[in-house]
């Protein structure tokens, strides 16, 4: 079973009704750790030795925020620029993360259809979030498209249960070797048929 | 065998002392076991205690004054005046429905109308001294249930005065012969026509709130500052037999009065000490006024009609019971509470001891019927603890509607109890961030002085000496999570921790310390979560120094954090290290020779130069080593 690595970053996660919903419900799995960066690092001063052995000891990473103006909170920018040094994460001796496998949880307040061309916010998430793609690449990692729970401002309960629990079953899927070409030209993992919400 | 004073006290305390633990071993609650101590040294029994008893209970009924006067402590003024509804509404209803009924039973019986109105005013009172000690050693005060009883006993508490105020009018009797019976309780008060009375009743409040305000606080606090502790027992004894006396005086019930001084002595800041002082001599005083009810239950009256009285108690009981129901349902208490109320007051209370020997002695009462009387409040109040163990072994766990504690997010603060020792220039400020989080932290402090300022600047701080056990657990240590302990005095700290960790090892205690030294010798009693008070600010001066020399301000304050780090580590690995203080004599020169190896150690690490993020020189350099391209 894969071990995977929840990297969970909300300045406010008490107020967070949807990430404390997602969180709650995946919390007590098995082989799944998350690591509330804003509980641990509150003062910013992130222990990189720490953080390094906490990846190397997982196969999965999840990347899980709230897409703050097109990007991550601060803290998780900051786990970004320390924690993947040079030598380690990348360049000529940097292996540690290679053929591990990465992706973004995000929750978005817009709603899906708001986010290309046409809409208020010109590009679509995948473009967004090109650069966490890039990171994974030049890590060596594979990048697997994001988890996203749009439209949050608008969510019903009833539909936030779903979320929560298609959450739960892309856990177990990433644990039980999902395919990759089961999710080929998808822009969102939700959109493989298992976690398909009518 | 009798007779001997000595001989009586041993005979109840070994009653008590036996009884009560065996009934605590059975989980019972501690009032079954004094009512049962007080059966078996009783006359009919094993006789050790004569017919005396009658005595012992005048002299026990102390006790009660006491709980109420305690009781009265633990409620603020503000929170008596929101109870005032429940306090009229529901302690209306109880009253008035209980001697509705009971008075149309025993016209039913065949009583007449004076004798079944002065039954029915006795059987609609309960009992103080039970229910509430059952509630309090529940810990249920703070539950609608208890809120609930406390105000409708509150309730009989006023309105008893004038039941016995009207008792002499039902007297068919001569007038004339009643002044040489009953005399102490012939007062100032019934000679009055009602209204005056009421109006006697009134004045007596305000007598007593201004006593509290401007007499007894302002007394405490120069008790205070004598610093002899047995004085401030005295005082604590002189304000419960003060209020008590004035109210026999003017015809109050003492247990009334003593609960209004408790109310008003509540904001002040011997609240604390007041309770801890009392508490035990409340509680051994309460136990013999169990005891003394068991002793006063007469077997041989119960012998001689054992199905009239059998009847007419169960008739009693299930009558106090329908209207407590009721009274709970008018008042929409959820069921499971409502049961509680219910089987708790459904005695009747110590109350009718005194209103049917008075009315006996108006002659309203026969003998006959006084003895009979007096043996069913006793068997009512000895069968409560049982009717209650009933119901909340065998009914409560079917109704399952527990009242449910909620806890969202914003009653963090409520719900979980900080208590904080020593307020002075640094607990000041943990207690103002506390508050401003809405966390209410319990805080003792020794300057009486200091309690007094604090208080008026809005702070609900209490005097007392906190390495003393009692103190602490009459501030609820019992309950609390975490205990601060914000005093500089190491011997203080180190008290408190003593008696904390022995007496309640699952609280969290957060300590203040003042130095390393210090820091050493709590590490090694295995405290973890100490707080040198010195390093943070000194730190924090000497970035901004380093600041003004040049440094980046981001930078300074990740070494900081870095060095704080650093040295937290070299602290605990020096606690480890043996005692070095054979090698030196004077404290001074150990002191300066471990600032030496603290900085050597400090340039060896080369503490400016290991934080490299956001640094690109080393990567410049491997990548001109390695010839690639980035």
């Amino acid at each position: 079973m894969k071990k995977i690595l929840i990297l969970f970053a909300h300045p406010k996660l008490e107020k967070s009704r949807v990430n404390l919903a997602l969180i709650n419900h995946i919390k007590d799995k098995e082989n799944v750790t998350i690591h509330d960066l804003y509980e641990e690092y509150p003062d910013f001063h992130i222990d990189v030795p720490r953080e390094q052995k906490l990846l190397e000891s997982h196969d999965i990473i999840i990347w899980h925020h709230p897409f703050y103006w097109y990007s991550c909170p601060p803290l998780m920018k900051q786990w970004i620029d320390m924690v993947l040094e040079f030598n380690w994460a990348y360049g000529p001796e940097g292996k540690a993360l290679h053929n591990k496998t990465c992706l973004n949880a995000i929750t978005t307040g817009g709603s899906k259809e708001v986010y290309c061309s046409a809409g208020y916010n010109s590009f679509t998430v995948e473009q967004f979030l090109r650069p966490f793609e890039q990171t994974a690449n030049l890590c060596g990692m594979t990048y697997y498209p994001p988890f996203a729970v749009m439209g949050t401002h608008n969510l019903s309960d009833e539909k936030l249960n779903d979320y929560k629990i298609n959450y739960g079953k892309l856990i177990d899927l990433l644990q039980n070797n999902l395919a990759i070409n089961d999710f080929e030209k998808k822009s969102f993992i939700n959109d493989i048929p298992q976690l398909k919400i009518s | 065998m009798t007779g001997s004073l000595l001989f009586e006290a041993i005979m109840f305390l070994l009653g008590a002392i036996i009884c009560v633990s065996i009934a605590k071993r059975l989980g019972l609650s501690s009032v079954i076991g004094y009512l049962l101590a007080g059966v078996l040294i009783g006359p009919y029994v094993l006789g050790f205690i004569g017919e005396e008893g009658e005595d012992i209970l005048h002299f026990a009924e102390f006790g009660v004054v006491m709980m109420l006067f305690l009781i009265g402590l633990e409620i603020e003024p503000k929170n008596f005046w929101n109870m005032r509804k429940t306090i009229l509404g529901m302690g209306g209803i109880q009253v008035g429905g209980t001697m509705l009924l009971s008075y149309l039973l025993f016209t039913f019986l065949g009583y007449d109308w004076e004798v079944a109105l002065v039954i029915s005013m006795a059987v609609a009172l309960s009992s103080t001294a039970i229910a509430m000690q059952t509630i309090k050693e529940k810990g249920l005060m703070e539950t609608t249930f208890g809120t609930s009883a406390f105000s409708i006993l509150l309730f009989q508490d006023i309105i008893v005065i004038f039941m016995i105020g009207i008792m002499p009018l039902l007297s068919n009797s001569n007038t004339e012969t009643e002044t040489n019976v009953h005399t102490e309780s012939v007062s100032l008060i019934e000679s009055l026509p009602l209204g005056l009375q009421t109006i006697a009743i009134i004045l007596s409040v305000v007598v007593i709130i201004a006593l509290g305000r401007y007499v007894i606080v302002p007394m405490l606090r120069k008790v205070a500052k004598t610093d002899v502790r047995e004085l401030l027992i005295a005082a604590a004894f002189l304000i419960v037999f003060g209020i008590s006396f004035i109210m026999e005086l003017v015809g109050i019930s003492p247990a009334l009065g003593a609960f209004l001084g408790g109310v008003v002595l509540s904001n002040s800041e011997f609240k604390h000490e007041l309770e801890s002082t009392l508490e035990p001599f409340k509680n051994l005083l309460l136990g013999l006024f169990f005891m003394a009810v068991g002793a006063s239950i007469n077997f041989i009256v119960i012998a001689k009609s054992p199905l009239t009285i059998g009847g007419v108690l169960i008739a009693i009981i299930i009558l106090k019971a329908v209207v407590l129901f009721v009274t709970g349902r008018v008042f929409n208490l959820k069921l499971d509470q409502k049961l509680l109320l219910t089987f708790s007051l459904s005695q009747v209370g110590e109350f009718a001891f005194v209103l049917l020997s008075f009315a006996f002695g108006l002659h309203i009462l026969e003998q006959e019927e006084m003895d009979m009387l007096l043996v069913i409040t006793a068997l009512s109040m000895a069968l409560t603890p049982i009717i209650s163990i009933v119901n909340e072994r065998f009914i409560l766990p079917k109704v399952g509607t527990k009242e449910s504690i909620k806890r969202p997010m914003d009653h963090i603060a409520k719900s979980q109890k900080i208590i904080l020792v020593g307020f002075g220039n640094f607990g000041s400020t943990v207690g103002r961030f506390l508050r401003s989080h809405g966390v209410e932290a319990t805080i003792l402090d020794q300057d009486s002085n200091r309690v007094d300022f604090l208080r008026k600047m809005g702070f609900e701080v209490y005097y007392g000496d906190a390495t003393r056990l009692d103190l602490l657990e009459s501030a609820g240590i019992a309950e609390a999570k975490i205990v601060i302990i914000a005093t500089n005095r190491l011997s203080v700290t180190k008290a408190i921790t003593k008696i904390v960790n022995e007496k309640y090892p699952h609280i969290e205690l957060m300590i203040r310390t003042k130095n390393r030294e210090d820091a050493y010798e709590l590490l090694n009693l295995g405290h973890e979560n100490f707080y040198r008070e010195s390093l943070d600010t000194s730190l924090a001066l000497a970035s901004d120094v380093l600041h003004k020399l040049g440094f980046r301000k981001y930078t300074l304050k990740r070494q900081v954090k870095n060095f704080i780090k650093y040295d937290e580590t070299s602290l605990r690995r020096l606690a480890k290290a043996p005692k070095r203080d054979e090698e030196y004599i004077f404290k001074a020169r150990k002191e300066l020779k471990e600032q030496e190896e603290l900085l050597d150690a400090d340039f060896k690490r080369g503490i400016v130069d290991f934080d490299n993020h956001w640094d690109s020189d080393h990567i410049r350099k491997a990548l001109e080593k390695s010839n690639t391209k980035m």
